[in-house]
């Protein structure tokens, strides 16, 4: 069993009569790095909005280190969040900025000049102490938001969206700085975003969330490689998802196709749903593969090309490291290993089973 | 529970403040259906000063110079200080520096002090009258224009002007087309704080005007020894109706101000 | 170099209100500076603005300046709990502060003086309610806090709106970061509301104290003529004594007044004003 910092039990939250949060349970392991990763609308920002104490719920707990914290005031919570738009003090400098929270704890001068010190270090800012927030750019914002967080020594940091007002180099860079500094202080990082990459490089755990209901929760390979359904197989990377019909354990059949995957327990002749990620998909000649369609486009990607091939009415998307003649005939065939294989929803918001 | 109790204290408190700001209005409206000439004795209602109101040529007289007034100055204002606003902000920094503290000095100064400066001045070369006022208004008119569009000007996108010049419009087309849209909103909060401003304003008024021109204002003023008239009570009334129903159809009319709260943004 | 060019033609747009500037706001400056420092036959001297001095002058300057920061107190504290309160409830930034503190205006200033006569005399509306509720009646009519209730009620509005703007224009996110980072409600006012207000509430301090000062009709309504302003005494020498040398000097005298007392806002005023003009 694992120590467990902190832990949603049964939390729902409804806004304006819609239903944010869905009696959402959730555990958070002690320097964890977790990221809550889903679109927008999904109900992560509500969730971490929770746990630092900005909205209350409707129904259910937040237990920090086995106390019960859901009514307590954002201010008398160990935690600290990082503002997806900085939210600095516009009024102050970057040490006054960084040393508000030490301050109201009335901690000692000395104290709070080592801790300024110390944290600009960390975020690479040291000798901006006397700068004021509207000359500092985006990222150079972000890292004093971090930095003025630090400082107070939370067991939890929450991040929301720390990285979404970047552009994509700083956004890059900033990911390894934040994997450093997490490593450097050693406590849980929670973390907000909808960029799957970002989730896919950051994080220890996923939790893929939609329509207020966890998706699936897990490492990065396990999401990226067994998406439980259809929603997850979407959002994470690119995928190819397709009705198919299991003929059999181990046998699903794909337009038409009988093709051997390694899936059991399904029931005889039931529909599902088949994900296969583009770079799974191996072109053959025309009669060489289980599928047979005409090439319709081709784009050259850099590492890779990405290559449509229409077979019937789908549109296949595969990765190839060779290219293809547009309007050619050719074959498609998959190990069946790289074949996943999910029920079908019973209804739009069906939940997954926990795995874990 | 705190939530609630810091809610109801919210309400009360505001409750309090437009009691404050309002019964001296509500005092008004009830004195405009009094019976009564009497400004202690309720003498039972009555519609008859609002009759008697339109036909009181000397009220009707003073209401229009007052409209008159308002308008022709606000109007003036809005121009001068516009054209104005733009070349100061053209201005290098001094100049826009000492430009914008000349902009500051009516605000600055009581309106006594403006009222008879300008009264000094119009005895020796300009007869007071109606022009005089108008002058007068205008001049305390200017700086709230001003102040009103300046954040506009620089919040403007310059090179939207220059691309339309690029492209070929003459200065006139792109002022037209291009600078004043992207201010409007500024001119027209301008234009109202002006004629506002000239429609409440008693001092400068009394000073610069000459015998013969009343503004509601003045007549008011003249009238407090013998007694006002009931049909005064009828005619701010009315004004003060009117705005009324003017402000809640802009401020509430559905669209007008699509605002909501947080919430909508992200859950 | 094209760019200079239309610069410099803009700058030309501003002449005539450079001349309203010359015409309008410079000459009549000199002319009452003019008044101020002549006598009845033309002759220099610094007798109208010392008069500034005698007793009853000064009497008048005194209790102008007692009104003014009496007023303005007042109108602080009654400003900061209502935008408090405003922001809590989630009031629209145009609609509703706009409504409550704008309209009033359009209802005629010397009538809503009057009505306050009204209320406060000694036969008035609050004796009325005060006496049917038990109470002992009070002599409000023609005192200092007569005046002082006409000068808040009148001022109020231009100490409101520039503080709530101010206020309005803060995010929420900065202070749901300063709660985050351990402020309790009082930290929060105390450490970012009221420093990033302090714009507005320069530009209502100057917006209130300077037109309290002068307030010579509500200290005639509600004085009851006993007490008189700087504002009336200046009044009167123009209307009543028709000595206008020295009523510009004591002019020119409150004007010095006013410059020296605003001067140490002015700076820090004129960013926050230009951003939180009335409406």
């Amino acid at each position: 069993m694992k120590d467990v910092i902190l832990q949603l039990d049964s939390v729902s939250k409804t806004f304006d009569g819609k239903k944010v949060l869905d009696n959402l349970n959730l555990e958070i392991g002690r320097n964890e790095f977790i990221t809550l990763l889903g679109p927008s609308g999904c109900g992560k920002s509500t969730t971490l909005r929770i746990i630092g104490g900005f909205v209350k719920p409707d129904s259910g707990r937040v237990l920090f280190e086995g106390k019960d914290i859901t009514d307590l005031s954002p201010d008398k919570r160990n935690i600290n969040t990082v503002f997806q738009k900085y939210s600095l003090f516009p009024h102050m400098n970057v040490a006054e900025n960084i040393a508000f929270g030490l301050k109201l704890k009335k901690k000692s001068s000395q104290y709070i000049k080592d801790k300024i010190n110390y944290a600009l270090k960390l975020v690479n800012m040291d000798g901006y102490e006397d700068r004021k927030p509207d000359s500092l750019s985006g990222g150079q914002q972000q890292r004093v938001a971090i930095a003025r967080a630090i400082v107070n020594e939370p067991k939890v940091l929450l991040l929301d969206e720390p990285l979404g007002a970047l552009d994509l180099k700083l956004r890059h860079g900033m990911q390894r700085e934040l994997i450093k500094i997490k490593k450097e202080v050693g406590i849980t990082f929670i973390y907000v975003t909808h960029d799957q990459e970002e989730a896919l490089t950051m994080s220890d755990r996923i939790v893929v969330m939609n329509k207020g209901i966890i998706q699936q929760m897990g490492t990065s390979k396990s999401i990226y490689d067994e998406p439980q359904n259809a929603f997850v197989a979407d959002f994470i990377g690119d995928s190819n998802i397709i009705d198919g019909v299991m003929k059999a354990d181990r046998l699903v059949e794909i337009q038409g196709a009988a093709i051997p995957c390694v899936d059991e327990g399904f029931g005889r002749d039931e529909p599902v749903d088949v994900v296969i990620r583009p770079e799974d998909l191996v072109i053959t000649q025309e009669d060489g593969g289980y599928l047979k369609g005409m090439v319709v486009s081709i784009i050259f990607k850099g590492a890779y090309y990405e290559i449509k091939v229409r077979v019937g009415q789908f549109d296949w998307v595969i990765q190839s490291v060779n290219p293809a003649q547009i309007g050619s005939m050719v074959g498609l065939t998959i190990l069946p290993d790289n074949i996943q294989i999910m029920h079908k929803p019973h209804s739009e918001d069906a939940k997954v089973e926990k795995l874990d | 529970m705190v939530e609630k109790l810091k809610n109801w204290l919210s309400r009360f408190y505001i409750g309090i403040i437009i009691l404050f700001m309002y019964a001296p209005i509500l005092v008004l409206i009830v004195l405009s259906f009094n019976r009564s000439r009497s400004r202690v004795v309720w003498g039972g209602f009555t519609l008859s000063w609002y009759q008697s109101l339109f036909s009181n040529a000397q009220i009707m007289d003073a209401l229009w110079t007052t409209l008159v007034l308002a308008f022709l100055s606000a109007f003036a204002a809005t121009v001068i200080g516009l054209m104005g606003a733009l070349g100061i902000h053209a201005m290098r920094r001094k100049n826009y520096q000492v430009m914008m503290a000349f902009t500051d000095i009516p605000l600055l100064n009581a309106d006594i002090v403006t009222g008879i400066a300008l009264m000094l001045w119009f005895v020796r070369f300009l007869p007071l009258g109606f022009t005089s006022v108008v002058v007068a208004h205008i001049t305390f008119n200017i700086p709230y224009v001003i102040l009103s569009v300046m954040p506009r000007i620089q919040q403007m996108n310059v090179s939207l002007y220059e691309a339309a010049r690029d492209l070929g419009a003459n200065a006139v087309y792109g002022f037209f087309r291009i600078i004043l849209p992207q201010l409007a909103s500024g001119i027209l909060s301008g234009f109202f704080m002006a004629f506002t401003m000239s429609m409440d304003d008693f001092v400068i008024t009394y000073f610069t005007k000459g015998a013969g021109v009343n503004t509601l204002s003045t007549m008011i003023y003249a009238q407090i020894r013998r007694g006002i008239k009931p049909e005064l009570y009828a005619l701010s009334t009315i004004i003060f109706a009117f705005v009324f129903v003017i402000l809640i159809l802009v401020n509430y009319w559905p669209g007008a101000s699509g605002k909501r709260g947080r919430g909508e943004q992200d859950y | 170099m094209k760019k200079n060019k239309t610069r410099n033609s803009r700058v030309w747009l501003s002449s005539p209100y450079i001349l309203w500037i010359a015409g309008f706001t410079v000459i009549p400056m000199i002319m009452i500076f003019h008044y101020a420092l002549t006598d009845k036959n033309g002759g220099f001297t610094f007798a109208n603005i010392a008069a500034i001095f005698e007793p009853i002058h000064f009497k008048a300057m005194v209790f102008s300046v007692e009104i003014a920061l009496g007023c303005t107190v007042i109108c602080i504290l009654l400003s900061y709990p209502l935008v408090m309160a405003l922001r809590h409830l989630h009031m629209g930034k145009q609609g509703f502060t706009l409504f409550i503190l704008i309209i009033p205006m359009w209802m005629n200033f010397i009538l809503r003086v009057l009505a306050w006569q009204m209320i406060l005399s000694k036969n008035g509306i609050l004796n009325l309610l005060l006496t049917s509720l038990g109470f002992e009646p009070l002599s409000l009519a023609n005192t200092s806090t007569a005046i002082m209730i006409g000068v808040v009620y009148d001022y109020l509005p231009y100490m409101v709106l520039p503080i709530f703007n101010a206020i309005a224009d803060i995010d929420e996110d900065i202070i749901e970061a300063a709660k985050d980072l351990g402020a309790n409600g009082l930290a929060v006012f105390c450490k970012i509301i009221f420093p990033l207000s302090v714009p507005g509430l320069l530009s209502g301090i100057v917006m209130v104290f300077v037109p309290s000062m002068t307030s010579f009709v509500v200290a005639d309504i509600l004085g009851g003529g006993k007490l008189q302003l700087i504002g009336n005494i200046i009044e009167q020498e123009f209307t009543k004594n028709s000595d206008w040398n020295l009523g510009s000097g004591l002019s020119v005298s409150l004007m010095i007044f006013v410059l020296i007392s605003m001067a140490f806002t002015s700076k820090e005023d004129s960013k926050g004003r230009r951003e939180s003009a009335i409406w």
